[in-house]
């Protein structure tokens, strides 16, 4: 197994006591593989992914990369972040290269390898402009080529689409699928979209609320990834079964809070 | 029933009437822009009033010219002193005074306030004494520093550096809070350490926020510098107008207030510009 989360489990201080976000995950990736975790807000999929970014360091259990256990942050896993964290101040290329500026690379390599993925992400038009010149999605899109240019071994994404409007979400899935196609990078992404879990993932797992655990764990088959599947039986029973689930153990979570 | 159809009524009325909508307005607008002709007709008459009205005042009052001069005389004044060379020579040092106290005070400041908002450690060991220092009136430091420095230039410089330096600091501090959390763990994510997400995230961040809060501590420095000029100066524009003063020359007092009052303006337009121009990416803007 290329990614193994080994029975993690995190816990918080907080004032009123101690509070367990997660319980005893236990999760494997294959390279390669698109992985979707699905959960209510408040279920603790950031507090995962950031574990496994190695941001923060699980109560107990382990997370191995690759067979070599996360110990702290780094360019090896690439992450993707909701809100757009670009440098506002540098240009679309500064913001690509920035990754490799830090990691000591030459300025004329640098210039190459963001030039390269900012093609990639169909930006290269845009490589002069400042971010805020730019649309949710376009930042987006260079938030990803930025995390590529370091050519991470997984791609963490957290909510990566959560704030755009619907018709940018949908041309960001198709481009995401092509890029993944093309790159074969191995990918785990957060989402409370069941359309968007379904459409990209080889996997998805279900993750309660309080404490979150996975609830299950879903296989997808579709033949095909175009625009068009949205509308076979085959993607909309599994989206149906995808949103049963979710609103069973959501539904969960929110008793288990009030309490 | 006529309960019912009371309530329906009451929410009729409610509708049509009582529920005005919001009245459009070009004055009154909350924190919304002013069409430009507005806005310079505005500019004008904020400068153009209280000149007309002094103007007005001399000429057709009967004040004493010995307490409040026309424009006219200040314009004479003016010209007198400039004419001499005096007032080019008191600007020049005044400016001087501030420019040294107030470049070693941000030189200072700026790398001890980045460190103290980026370092909860240093915030907790400085925070406390700067807090207090800063509270501290600068002018009450001038019988000391004269009695430890003497009446050269250095106590003058010196009064602006502790004057602003912990204004500066705390401030700078200040800034350093918000650069988000997400964008210095996305630097650790690429690779950064410490010192480079440092130097190459947190201090271009700040940097609108430090242009920002020089321009207001400039102002205070420029007070400073005519508090310790009018206590013990052989020149400068502070000494200009203790000396004015003790000899009645009131148009030579006035024509120091408002060169000294210009040129703060025209430092706090040129730091506005400043972060207009090379940060063009700031929400300051
Ligand atoms: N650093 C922290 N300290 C205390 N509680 C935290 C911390 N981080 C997250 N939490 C809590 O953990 C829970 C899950 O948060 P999060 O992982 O952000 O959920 P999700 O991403 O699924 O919406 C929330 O109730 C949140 O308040
Ligand atoms: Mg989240």
């Amino acid at each position: 197994m290329f990614v193994q989360i080994d029975n993690i489990s995190k816990q918080f201080q907080t004032q009123s006591g101690n509070l367990t976000v997660l319980k005893n995950i236990n999760i494997n990736i294959d390279r390669g593989e698109f992985v979707c975790i699905v959960g209510a807000s408040g279920s603790g999929k950031s507090t995962l992914l950031r574990q496994i970014a190695g941001l923060d360091t699980p109560s107990s259990g382990e997370i191995r990369i690759a067979g070599v256990p996360v110990k702290g942050p780094s360019p090896d896993r690439g992450m993707v972040f909701q809100n757009y964290t670009l440098y506002p101040w540098l240009s679309v290329q500064e913001n690509t290269e920035f990754g490799l500026k830090l990691q000591g690379v030459s300025k004329r390599e640098r210039r190459e390898r963001a030039s390269y993925y900012l093609n990639v992400v169909g930006l290269s038009d845009f490589a002069r402009c400042l971010p805020n010149e730019l649309s949710g999605g376009m930042k987006q899109r260079v938030a990803i080529a930025r995390a590529l240019v370091c050519e991470p071994q997984i791609l963490l994404m957290d909510e990566p689409f959560g704030a755009l409007d619907i018709h940018t979400k949908e041309s960001m899935h198709e481009f995401i699928i092509d890029l993944w196609q093309r790159t074969k990078i191995t990918i785990l992404s957060i989402t409370h979209d069941v359309e968007e879990a379904v459409f990209l993932s080889n996997r998805i797992f279900v993750l309660s609320s309080r404490p979150g655990t996975v609830k299950k764990e879903m296989t997808i088959n579709l033949a095909e990834r175009g625009a068009n599947i949205k509308r076979h039986t085959i993607f909309q029973d599994y989206r149906d079964e995808l949103m049963v689930l979710l609103r069973q153990y959501g539904a969960e979570g929110l008793v288990a809070a009030k309490v | 029933m006529q309960l019912k159809s009371r309530n329906n009524r009451d929410r009729d009325s409610l509708n049509a009437e009582n529920r005005s909508s919001l009245r459009p307005s070009v004055f009154w607008r909350l924190v919304e822009d002013i069409p430009q002709p507005l806005n310079w007709v505005l500019i004008g008459i904020s400068i153009g009033l209280p000149l007309i009205l002094w103007w007005g005042v001399t000429t057709f009052g009967s004040i004493d010219a010995k307490f409040l001069p026309s424009p006219a005389a200040v314009a004479i004044a003016f010209q007198r002193l400039w004419s001499t060379g005096e007032l080019q020579q008191d600007t020049i040092a005044s400016l001087w005074r501030v420019g040294v106290g107030f470049f070693l005070s941000a030189l200072f400041a700026i790398p001890i306030g980045i460190v103290m908002g980026s370092f909860r450690s240093i915030r907790a060991l400085l925070e406390p004494l700067f807090g207090l220092m800063r509270y501290m009136p600068a002018p009450a430091f001038i019988p000391l520093l004269i009695l430890y420095q003497g009446i050269d230039e250095a106590p003058k410089v010196m009064l602006i550096f502790i004057g602003t330096f912990f204004f500066n600091a705390l401030m700078v501090m200040d800034t350093v809070k918000f650069v988000s959390k997400d964008l210095i763990e996305a630097t650790y994510i690429l690779g950064g350490n410490r010192l480079q997400t440092l130097l190459m995230v947190i201090f271009p961040h700040v940097i609108p926020g430090i242009l920002d809060a020089c321009r207001i501590n400039l102002a205070a420095a420029w007070q400073l510098v005519i508090v310790a000029e009018l206590i013990a100066a052989t020149e400068g524009l502070g000494r200009r107008i203790s000396v004015a003063g003790r000899f009645l020359r009131t148009d030579e007092i006035f024509v120091g207030i408002i060169v000294i009052g210009t040129i703060g303006l025209a430092l706090d337009l040129l730091f506005q510009y400043l972060i207009r121009v090379f940060c063009k990416w700031s929400e300051r803007n």
